[in-house]
């Protein structure tokens, strides 16, 4: 993405991050100030917006009967699809999704697919002809940098909220009964992205900092504290020391958020 | 990655294609291979059969997209419709997207963009025959084909992956334990400078585990990064030699 700072400032940010501090005040294992809110959208099935600083990202889920995959005709399907919509930065642009979308949506997918967060197989109706698909859309709707760890804060809180139709069998057509269930969750899997700036380590890199940054990577630790998921993105790259303290503070961090949210 | 019906590893600790553990496939590597291209390379993992060609530097098209003080590298990873079982559309997917992206990310620390100012570099990889571990065997391969074509680097990238199959962790990944095997890690690196350029993850592995799979795929990458190296130097040492 293009560099819309001075390098006066990006060597600025440097700078202080090689000390220790960064420009906005906090430590360098700090998130910005986080807010979950659920159910903002009542015609979707469930729905998430999360702030992480001024980075605001929504997240609505919708449901629909389809087919399962012949090779998981038991489970129940889940799709997940990001939109960098062009309201949301100066560097978006309307148009089909481009490989940043794609990463951000697959990322966000394999934190909620690798952690078993939904339990796949109570979403079977009929195996290998009908079953619950669901529809995870990421909306990001103000970047400022992290839209990683938004998006699947913002996916998590959608899931956790989403309520699906009960429902019946009636000579093989399904038909919906009064009442609501909630999605069966197993797993809280939340993802941590780190910058590498200089030789250190910043959680939650907010724009500037990414824009300075030499590469980042992310990881999602489900509820026991496994790892589930990990990216690494950008030019740069990392030692394998570097990597494992990524490990033990993506943990720690994920700890705090869910305890922070009570999930 | 639920479904886990087979034994990946029977009672003796070997794998469904005989391996140990901690063992790589058979590997072959040729660079040169394509006559069109800058630079080349073919690479055969187990049953991955995967062949990289480099453009470049060249004039950057369209124009707008050039950048003043560096080079832009770009990468195409594309599955043949025949390299699976079920046939794949040629159409790029949504995977073979976000893997050029992630491949792109892994060569582009080992190469001095600011060498070739205004210039575009094309890595084009087909995978022919996928058998697990594509994205691994694609970057090996693309790098030596970086080399063949003469771009000045700071070192080859060399990708492994390893993982978790029956509760022990595994090196290179062929098909049926990627899919059914409980965690993947696919790890690039260049060895002289130990520097990770790529590292992805699916599956769940406890904080030990990973840590053993990341080390095990880093023993992995230096094997084959031998390979990389005697094959550029047997290509080179008999132009030389012919040129006498």
């Amino acid at each position: 993405m293009s560099s819309v700072i001075t390098r006066v400032k990006q060597k600025q940010i440097a700078q202080l991050i090689a000390k220790g501090k960064r420009l906005d005040g906090r430590g360098l294992t700090d998130h910005r100030e986080i807010k979950v809110e659920q159910g903002l959208i009542e015609r979707a099935e469930g729905s998430g917006r999360v702030l992480l600083g001024k980075t605001e990202v929504m997240v609505g889920v919708k449901i629909e009967i389809g087919e399962p995959f012949s090779d998981t005709p038991n489970e129940g399907v889940l799709t997940v699809n990001a939109e960098l919509v062009p309201l949301a930065s100066p560097i978006f642009e309307p148009g089909p999704p481009d490989e940043n979308s794609i990463e951000l949506a697959r990322i966000v997918d394999r934190g909620i697919r690798e952690s078993e967060a939904i339990d796949v197989e109570k979403l079977c109706i009929d195996p290998g002809k009908k079953v619950f698909v669901i529809f995870l859309d990421v909306y990001v709707l103000n970047h400022d940098g992290n839209l990683i760890d938004a998006s699947a804060l913002a996916a998590l809180a959608a899931l956790l909220n989403t309520k699906m139709a009960n429902y019946e069998i009636e000579e093989g057509e399904v038909k919906i009964k009064p009442g609501y269930t909630s999605l069966p969750m197993r797993s809280h899997p939340i993802t941590t992205t780190f910058a590498k700036i200089g030789e250190k380590l910043v959680v939650d890199p907010w724009l500037e900092e990414e824009q300075v940054m030499d590469a980042r990577l992310s990881m999602a630790i489900d509820d026991d504290g496994n790892i589930c998921a990990i990216q690494k993105g950008g030019n740069g790259y990392f030692s394998p020391e570097q990597v494992l303290e990524v490990a033990k503070i993506a943990k720690e961090k994920a700890e705090e958020i869910r305890k922070k949210l009570d999930w | 990655m639920s479904q886990k019906q087979e034994k990946l590893i029977d009672k003796k600790g070997s794998r469904l294609d005989g391996r140990k553990p901690d063992e790589l496939r058979p590997i072959k590597i040729e660079v040169g291979v394509l006559s069109n291209a800058d630079g080349s390379a073919y690479i055969e993992q187990g049953k991955n059969k995967i062949l990289a060609a480099i453009y470049g530097p060249k004039e950057v098209h369209p124009k707008h997209l050039a950048l003043q003080d560096r080079m832009i590298l770009r990468c195409r990873y594309h599955m043949a419709p025949f390299s699976v079982q079920e046939r794949k559309s040629p159409a790029p997917s949504r995977r073979e997207i976000e893997l050029s992206k992630v491949i792109r990310e892994a060569l582009e620390p080992s190469i001095f963009l600011d060498y070739y100012p205004r210039t575009s570099i094309d890595v084009f990889i087909e995978v022919l025959q996928a058998d697990g571990s594509t994205r691994c065997s694609s970057i090996t391969a693309a790098s030596l084909a970086l080399a063949d074509a003469g771009i000045p680097m700071r070192d080859l990238v060399v990708a492994c992956s390893a993982g978790k199959a029956d509760d022990t962790i595994i090196l290179d990944l062929m098909d049926a334990e990627d899919k059914m095997g409980s965690a993947d890690v696919p790890v690039a690196l260049m060895p002289n400078l130990n520097a990770i350029t790529l590292l992805q993850m699916d599956g769940i592995l406890t904080h030990e585990e990973f840590e053993n799979a990341i080390g095990l795929a880093l023993e992995g990458c230096k094997k084959i990064y031998a390979l990389q190296k005697e094959v550029l130097k047997t290509k080179y040492v008999g132009v030389k030699e012919a040129e006498e």
